[in-house]
């Protein structure tokens, strides 16, 4: 079921049947129904679904910073350099946050404090993970800035998040997450608030920042044409599952899911310049609150037959670090 | 910014200057004679008409605004018609422990109503959470002389911890000082720690949620710093305006407490002064409290800007 190819030592994060819930009222939303994946140390992982799919729950599982009262991670383990971070004291996982793993939000406009300085809020960062002094994090967040390509940061480490734009306050972000050189970025959909434009400069941006410092990433996005131009390899997430795994050049010539296929098919053609919008395949996302039997995909699946409907399909090597959660993968992928 | 606090300080005392007519009015305007109401049943035309002579109020009105204002600019308050010194003189002789019952009752009401509300939003359904809602409504829904009578039955009379009634100047010694003040203190404050405390409380579960607490989380800041660096300082527009509030009408509480303790403040001095009909002793006090309270207003105003940048004049 597993990839066993990936498993080596450069192994950098390695999720296992990773379970998450929330409670509501009188239902239980089982938003992660059992994820296994890796990021190796270095490389840019996509993980793509469309909305409700469970990818910021997967983030935010990894940190720990799901909602205390409504939500727990109920099984599994997130092995980061071998260590359960599930199992660590709450101390010791705010030394991984921010300092080894970091992140940045899809909503720039309100992901920054309002009332600190963007300055003050980079050079916290480096202060509580190292022995920095004030002075030498201001001149850390004034590097910082520069690095993510902000114009005049000397003024700018001054200003407060309502003095700048979008862009440049998503900028302030990346600077922030990456000031105490983290080993793993975890990047929720950081362009999709953004204008075009600006939209390109980002990625363009992490992909360059990535190269730079050599940070892995994990980048997550609704969108496939996004996947193409920063990954090197993919997982696409339906219902709360893995529905397939790839590196970027496979999943894209020989797609082994229906619901890959469905995503690639709704990708919007970028010459024409036309707002990019949310995948198109026919049918609705199946309710997380019961369980589901048989494949979550099959009621809007094109190829499903009797089986899908009754047995769950798992994760399975359909080639050489190409795995499908597909009873007929294998037909799926040739026609 | 320099030019708000300008312009505020102007509309300070234009706000300030309507009140001095409203309490000029207070007096000529009443209904009937002043002069008479001033004298009593049972006083004799003479003795009405030398009261009149003595307050000037056979001239004019806007003259008499003017001679009283200017009385009043100079330092001045006027008379006292009971007892016949200045008014001034009697405010100041009962400042003490008025000013010491506010103060302390601030503190305790501030320290306590925001770090309750602080940990009652942090752990919100929990026990701290359900104790202050109970204590909430109990500081709301009791009076201010039932809380002091309890507590005075309780703490003096029967466990005879504290003493039950009266005042010990600070000069006296800081000990007796602050034993003597802290029963009226509890009863003065509990209901701005229960106001004050249900405002961070709610103030602060909005800030909570946002988006920005998380990004902090993601960065390893600790729950401490998390509470009382980036979400008080978010919630704390909304906080300030409710301690600035609270201590504007700690001024008719104080009446109460002072007369429930037998201290001998400004509020005692004002609860005699309208039993004798003593009006300008009434007037000085009136004017020197919304002095304080347009003061404190100014304040709070002013530190908003420190507090959340985003607001600019
Ligand atoms: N705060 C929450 N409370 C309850 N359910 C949630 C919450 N956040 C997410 N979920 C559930 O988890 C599922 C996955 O959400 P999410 O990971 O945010 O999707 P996305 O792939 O768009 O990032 C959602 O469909 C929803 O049912
Ligand atoms: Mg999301």
């Amino acid at each position: 079921m597993q990839m066993q190819k990936l498993a080596g030592n450069d192994v950098l994060l390695d999720v296992r049947d990773l379970e998450t819930h929330f409670y509501g009222e009188e239902s239980v939303t089982r938003a992660l129904g059992g994820i296994s994946f890796q990021v190796r140390s270095g490389e840019t992982l996509g993980v793509v679904g469309e909305s409700g799919c469970g990818k910021s729950v997967t983030a935010l599982s990894i940190l720990r910073l799901l909602p205390k009262l409504t939500a727990r991670t109920v099984g599994g383990e997130i092995r980061f350099h071998g260590r359960d971070l599930l199992k660590l004291s709450p101390r010791e996982m705010r030394q991984i946050r921010g300092n080894r793993i970091a992140m940045i939000f899809q909503e720039p406009m309100t992901s920054l404090n309002p009332v600190y300085t963007v300055g003050h809020q980079i050079a916290e960062a480096v202060q509580i993970h190292t022995k920095a002094s004030r002075s030498d994090a201001m001149a850390k967040a004034r590097e910082m800035l520069r690095l993510v390509r902000i114009a005049d940061p000397e003024r700018r480490v001054n200003n407060y998040p309502h003095e700048m734009s979008g862009g440049m306050r998503q900028r302030a972000m990346i600077a922030m997450a990456l000031a105490c050189s983290p080993e793993l970025l975890i990047a929720d959909e950081p362009t999709t608030a953004l204008d075009v434009t600006i939209q390109a400069q980002i990625l363009r941006l992490i992909v360059d920042l990535k190269e730079h410092t050599g940070t892995a990433v994990m980048f997550i996005t609704h969108d496939l044409g996004v996947v193409a131009e920063t990954c090197q390899r993919v997982i696409v997430m339906y219902a709360g599952r893995i529905a397939e795994q790839a590196s970027v050049t496979d999943l894209f010539a020989r797609p082994a899911h229906p619901y890959t296929q469905g995503l690639m098919r709704s990708v919007p053609d970028r010459r024409h310049g036309r707002q990019r919008r949310l995948p198109e395949i026919p049918g609705i996302v199946p309710s997380l609150r019961e369980p589901i039997v048989g494949c979550s995909f099959a009621p809007r699946c094109p190829f499903a037959i009797g089986i899908c409907r009754e047995k769950t399909p798992t994760l399975r090597d359909i080639g050489p670090g190409h795995a499908a959660a597909c009873f007929r993968a294998e037909e799926v992928m040739g026609g | 910014m320099a030019l708000y606090v300008l312009r505020r300080l102007v509309s300070t005392i234009a706000v300030m200057a309507m009140v001095g007519i409203f309490i000029f009015l207070l007096l000529r305007l009443a209904p009937g004679d002043p002069a008479a109401i001033i004298a009593g049943d049972t006083a004799t035309p003479e003795m009405i008409a030398n009261i009149r002579e003595k307050l000037g109020l056979n001239e004019p009105l806007p003259v008499q605004f003017a001679h009283w204002a200017h009385s009043i600019l100079s330092g001045n308050l006027g008379i006292s018609i009971f007892t016949g010194r200045p008014v001034l003189e009697l405010i100041s002789q009962r400042l003490e422990p008025t000013i010491s019952l506010a103060i302390l009752t601030m503190i305790l009401s501030v320290t306590i109503g925001v770090t309750f509300g602080i940990l009652a939003a942090w752990r919100a359904g929990g026990l701290v959470d359900r104790t202050l809602t109970a204590l909430a409504t109990l500081g709301f829904s009791v009076p201010v002389f039932v809380v002091g009578f309890f507590l005075i039955y309780f703490f003096a009379i029967r466990t005879r911890w504290l003493p039950v009634q009266g005042y010990q100047p600070i000069d006296h010694g800081f000990g007796p000082w602050l034993v003597q003040l802290i029963l009226p203190t509890m009863t003065l404050a509990l209901v701005y720690v229960a106001l004050i405390a249900r405002m961070t409380r709610a103030s602060m579960l909005e800030v909570l949620s946002e988006d920005y607490m998380r990004t902090a989380a993601a960065k390893g800041v600790s729950s401490y710093s998390m509470l009382f660096h980036h979400a008080l300082k978010n919630a704390g527009v909304p906080i300030l305006t409710v301690i600035g509030l609270s201590f504007a009408y700690l001024i008719s509480g104080v009446v109460i407490t002072e007369t429930v303790f037998n201290i001998p403040g400004v509020g005692r001095l004002v609860v005699d002064a309208i039993n004798n009909r003593d009006y300008p002793v009434i007037q000085g006090v009136l004017i020197l409290a919304s002095g304080m309270y347009v003061l404190i207003n100014l304040a709070v105003d002013l530190a908003y800007t420190l507090i959340d940048p985003r607001i600019r004049y």
